[in-house]
């Protein structure tokens, strides 16, 4: 019976939220953003890599909402891929455990230049509140360059698009530099 | 004299609210050896601290729930793995974490610790510096024509934690499979230490995010219980709801997962699109979209947000609205019914076994839930009623999943219809004492333990359902094919951070 849920869809239109005006809500704006920055400076579409080097998985959770149909991360040419070395962006949650740190470290070898590290949520930006842990090396950037931080625990869907739109704001306007 | 005299007869100490057992080290190895004849007395979870190894055990016939340790000598206690083999994990987890050595336990290979930690045992009373240089995991040895090997991991390809499988493997047919897991250690059960519950609560709360509320609970019972008093009526149903909501959250994100990995995303899309709507109303009802660190010991943190209970009302309404129509169209799809029916089968024998809970048992006959036995507010006036379904395979944990949406539907409404007035915490006294404390989470039946000295924790574990449900994959996988593991391990959805602690 999937053609009644098909036609339903159909009838109503789809469940993603529309993009309101660009200065009505977060996404709205970054969405305008990305369209100007990514398609014309960048000339593509950025693939992204989530590594969790310790997280407790509440970022896990949000960024896998980003993925359904009410947020529909695709259409701001936004994915995620399977391998490190499809990806231009590693985003990166939890604390660095000393457990990860060397597997994150190869994960960061292996994706190609140019790339960027976004550290995502309170842990990965500095351990959060499993700092001081003799299990933890700190944020992502004890063991990696980090690029672009978004905060919360766990950022909002919507406070993930905004990061991540920024990121590509922010290297449309100076030429790419590989690292 | 049988496992159970035994324990009846062992002097007591005091733990609230289950009395713990001391048996001498010569009892302790009878009781391992009269445990391997009795298969009932389910073991729940094992764990240390620097003196002494604890074990909880849970017997079905009594309902009982009973803790019981021995002290180490030598660093040295006999082995429970080779009577219950779900304390092989915890054993090899207490080595790593505290150096207590299983005398014939039935792995003897190191869990948590990959050899990076600075000093080790970390929770010893005087760790010493590591300076060995880490070794490369040991993995169970294979022989056999035609067997190869797939090694996945830690980093893994979907949006998920990290852990190690290791399949052995004859053409695409699973003959073995292997997890290794630890990579998310973060030392969580040292941070509790020296700190008061409420500090600590919030480490609880990051066991496992998609099972903040659960934990949190579970954590806040324990401290009440050690410190003797209960959270205010009020905040005891605040905390059902918000523990409601959360399971109705993870088995709708759960179903569309399973779904998806057999490649028919358009139930996915509205189930992960209900999911939303959870974690919208939560975050209207609670201010934060899972819930984190709203409840603490002695109540909550908040209390629901005036429009709360119509924005219930309308989610569940929305929910109640396209759900069976959705359960029609699962039923009516026989390319999707016939990739879960006879996949990843777990016979009820191994869910007993291992005394699995949750969702996991109760596909495969165990039907345990926490919220009845032992109990706690306001369950026990609630009637909750457990789907149990016996076919044990991803199938079955669909539908207990899909019961249990409407069960936890129907709790929600009688929650907020009863919602009672007054305060929503209490302080806590600053007590010296040891309290057991229960939760029944979306993957099944959390147990945590603290030991408290003048108001700050000295001593605690948390224990995930996932120790008991991980072990069981292993099992489920074999002789399934390598591209069915993805929906196997879906329906299963164990807890990688719950259990690397």
């Amino acid at each position: 019976m999937a053609w009644r849920h098909i036609a339903r869809t159909l009838l109503h239109g789809p469940a993603t939220e529309p993009a309101p005006p660009p200065d009505a809500s977060d996404i709205g704006a970054l969405a305008a953003r990305l369209k100007s920055a990514a398609f014309s400076r960048l000339g593509r579409s950025l693939s992204l890599r989530q590594v969790d080097s310790g997280s407790c998985n509440g970022c896990e959770l949000e960024i896998q909402m980003l993925g359904g149909i009410v947020y529909d991360l695709e259409r701001f040419g936004l994915r995620f891929v399977a391998s490190p070395r499809h990806a231009d962006v590693l985003l990166v949650t939890g604390p660095v455990t000393r457990t990860m740190h060397p597997a994150l470290i190869r994960t960061w070898q292996a994706t190609p230049d140019p790339k960027w590290v976004v550290a995502l949520g309170d842990c990965a930006i500095d351990g959060g509140v499993f700092k001081g842990s003799y299990a933890i090396s700190g944020g992502i950037d004890s063991a990696l360059p980090v690029d672009l931080v978004i905060r919360g625990c766990p950022p909002t869907p919507a406070a993930i698009l905004e990061g991540l739109c920024t990121l590509i704001e922010a290297h449309a306007r100076s030429p790419l530099k590989s690292r | 004299m049988n496992a159970l005299a035994l324990l009846h007869a062992a002097p007591t100490l005091p733990c609230a609210p289950f009395p713990r057992r001391l048996l001498s080290q010569q009892d302790w190895a009878l009781l391992a050896a009269h445990l391997a004849a009795e298969p009932g007395l389910d073991l729940l979870a094992m764990w240390a601290d620097p003196t002494h190894i604890h074990a909880l055990f849970h017997d079905p016939d009594s309902a009982d729930i009973i803790p019981v340790s021995t002290a180490v000598e030598v660093g040295l206690y006999p082995a429970l793995s080779p009577a219950r083999p779900a304390a092989a994990w915890f054993e090899r987890m207490i080595r790593d974490l505290w150096g207590h050595t299983a005398a014939d336990g039935t792995d003897q290979r190191p869990w948590l610790d990959h050899g990076h930690w600075p000093a080790t045992p970390p929770l010893a009373t005087r760790p010493l510096p590591n300076l060995a240089a880490p070794e490369p995991l040991e993995f169970l040895p294979f022989e056999g024509e035609g067997l190869h090997q797939i090694a996945v991991g830690p980093v893994h390809a979907g949006i998920i934690e990290p852990g190690h499988f290791r399949f052995t493997c004859n053409g695409e047919t699973v003959v073995r499979l292997e997890i290794r897991l630890g990579y998310l250690h973060k030392g969580t059960l040292g941070l509790l230490r020296g700190k008061s519950p409420r500090a600590a609560a919030r480490f609880a709360a990051r066991l496992s995010g998609d099972s903040t509320v659960a934990h949190a609970l579970a954590f806040a019972h324990a401290a009440e219980a050690a410190c003797a008093v209960a959270a205010p009526p009020r905040a005891a149903h605040l905390r059902a709801v918000m523990a409601e909501l959360e399971r109705l959250a993870n088995h709708l994100g759960d179903i569309g997962a399973i779904v998806n990995d057999a490649s028919f995303p358009l139930l996915q899309a509205r189930f992960a699109w209900h999911r939303e709507a959870v974690l919208r109303t939560a975050h209207t009802c609670f201010g934060h979209r899972l819930m984190m660190d709203a409840i603490i010991p002695g109540g909550c943190a908040c209390d629901l947000a005036e429009t709360g209970p119509d924005a219930i009302a309308l989610l569940l309404d929305t929910l109640q609205t396209e759900l069976p129509g959705l359960i029609r169209l699962y039923d009516d799809t026989a390319s999707l019914v016939d990739r879960m029916q006879g996949t990843g089968t777990l016979t009820p024998e191994l869910a007993a076994r291992f005394a699995a809970g949750g969702v996991i048992g109760r596909a495969s006959a165990r039907p345990f839930d926490a919220r009845r036995i032992p109990g706690y507010a306001p369950y026990d006036r609630l009637d909750v009623t457990i789907p149990q379904f016996d076919h044990g395979d991803v199938d079955a944990r669909v539908r207990v999943r899909l019961a249990e949406l409407a069960e936890t539907t129907r709790l929600l409404r009688l929650l907020l219809e009863t919602l009672p007035q007054g305060p929503i915490a209490l302080p806590l006294p600053m007590a010296t004492a040891e309290g057991i404390g229960w939760s029944e989470g979306f993957r099944g039946d959390i147990w945590h333990w603290l030991r408290l000295e003048g108001g700050l924790i000295t001593a605690a574990f948390l224990a995930d359902p996932s120790w008991r449900q991980w072990p069981l994959l292993e099992a489920a996988i074999e002789c399934n094919i390598v591209a069915d593991f993805p929906l196997c391990n879906k329906s299963f959805n164990c807890s990688y951070s719950g259990v690397d602690l």
